[in-house]
């Protein structure tokens, strides 16, 4: 049998069915309907201002490649500067040929390009270091906890250095929806609580953050670039079987066989959470400032069990510019899995991590640790 | 009794792994009693095409969730999905969803 034809234009066959109107497009008018939609979700959401220099993050994947497009079509309209901001983390056989796939786009887009790589911001630490320090911990540690924080803070680096006012991601809605879930499954009650709406204003002098694609699904993501001939990187990260993502997104697409509309209707649920008041989580603890800690590194920490990378060495630094502290770690459910193990790889990321940035971290499990607590300020996580 | 068919199978999003990363295969689909149709094309693929893993690129008698299904550019959801008839030179074309982005 025949596909309809199209519900909008009416002269092409229908190339799919939206999930949620149930409408039957072709190719071309569903892209202007995405496109369309994006729009909207910016506008309603005032989500990006006009005059604003939006840092894309760009990972050469289906999701940042499908934002750049597409806010690189409206960005004329939205009264936008763009710049592409791409992360390496420094894992083999995998990062480089996604790379590769972002500096094409910046070329055929004809967009400014970025790259900010861990092993400078974090001092020698790529993923793969990280993976070596993290195996076999005892308990089945992911280093991807440890990617989560570290992206997060080299994509505001890397906007920070091209003078960017906003940082746009491109999280899809089933992104939204196996966040939820993994909250849900670790009991992360801060994070369920934040985890709403369209983006976040950027705290303790964060740029802000939004996520224009997170009413989209994933199918209608992939298949946008399909119909667009978008030229992206699909293999998945070296370590990403680890990952305890994964269970969350496999649950996910089991359920959506069943119940299409779950995707969508998870998110929604979380939006309306309302937190109990005995789980309303805690005010911040004090800050341990790094400055009492770090210039002396302690050596049985640097070569204990987890061992440096070659041609990394001890450093010393100065200490970090005082202003507004920011947490490291990843928030309740990291907190209670590394946050208090005084692990040494942990430890050495944390100190690593913060005054490249010139920041605190927070509850940091140092022994070597000195100097009276502080009273908290304002956190970022 | 259907007469063999010609058709394009076509790989991409990364399910192209799977196929020794070939993406492009022209295939002839031998004459049989039922008509082709996708549920027995991925019968055909699993034993023909596919290199490894198959549990990775089919579930029970359908693709795994989360891998796109068009053909001829066309959303199999609106065809009929495992029911759709193969007619000679298809393009059917899977696209896995499945990788970071």
């Amino acid at each position: 049998m025949p596909a309809p034809p199209c519900a909008s234009c009416g002269k092409a066959r229908a190339a799919l069915r939206r999930p949620r109107s149930g409408q039957a497009l072709c190719g071309a008018c569903f892209c202007t309907a995405f496109e369309a939609e994006v729009l909207r979700t910016v506008l309603a959401g005032r989500l990006l201002p006009p005059g604003a220099v939006v840092a894309v993050g760009a990972s050469g994947g289906k999701d940042s490649t499908v934002l750049a497009h597409v806010l690189r079509a409206l960005a004329p309209r939205l009264g936008l500067t763009l710049h592409l901001v791409a992360v390496d983390e420094g894992i083999g056989g995998y990062r480089d040929a996604a790379l590769a796939a972002v500096r094409r786009q910046a070329a055929r887009w004809e967009l400014p390009l970025t790259i900010v790589a861990y092993a400078d911001l974090f001092g020698g630490w790529t993923m793969d270091a990280v993976a070596r320090s993290t195996a076999g911990s005892g308990r089945s540690r992911s280093c991807c906890t440890f990617c989560g924080v570290l992206r997060r803070r080299a994509l505001e680096e890397g906007a920070r250095r091209v003078g960017a006012t906003h940082i746009v991601t491109g999280h899809n809605a089933d992104d939204m929806a196996e966040t939820v879930l993994m909250n849900f499954l670790r009991g992360d009650a801060a994070r369920l609580a934040r985890g709403g709406g369209l983006g976040s204003r950027g705290e303790g002098g964060a740029l802000p953050r939004c996520r224009p694609l997170q009413l989209a699904s994933q199918k209608e993501v992939v298949l946008y670039a399909h119909f667009r001939r978008l030229d992206y990187f699909s293999e998945e990260c070296v370590y990403a079987p680890e990952a305890f993502r994964g269970h969350a997104r496999d649950l996910l697409k089991r359920l959506e066989a069943a119940r299409p509309s779950v995707v969508l209707d998870l998110v929604h649920s979380a939006e309306r959470l309302a937190l109990a008041p005995a789980a309303r989580p805690t005010a911040p603890r004090c800050l341990l400032p790094l400055r009492a800690v770090c210039v002396q590194p302690r050596e049985d920490l640097w070569t204990g069990s987890s061992g440096l990378p070659s041609g990394v060495t001890p450093q010393r630094w100065c200490p970090p510019t005082p202003g507004l502290s920011w947490c490291l770690c990843y928030g309740g459910a990291v907190d209670s899995d590394l946050g208090r193990t005084a692990e040494p790889a942990w430890i050495m990321i944390a100190h690593l991590a913060a005054p490249a940035l010139g920041r605190w971290s927070r509850e940091c499990t140092c022994p070597a640790h000195v100097g009276p607590p502080l009273p908290t300020s304002q956190i970022l996580c | 009794m259907a007469a063999p068919l010609s058709v394009e199978v076509e790989f991409g999003g990364g399910a192209e792994l799977l196929f020794d990363g070939v993406k492009k295969h022209q295939v002839t689909l031998p004459g049989q009693e039922e008509p082709w149709d996708i549920r027995n094309l991925l019968v055909w693929i699993k034993k023909n095409l596919l290199k490894e893993r198959p549990e990775l690129f089919i579930q029970g008698d359908s693709v795994r969730p989360g891998i796109l299904v068009l053909v001829n550019d066309a959303d199999w959801e609106l065809l009929g999905e495992l029911d759709y008839q193969l007619q000679d030179q298809d393009n059917i074309l899977f696209i896995s969803t499945l990788h970071g982005g």
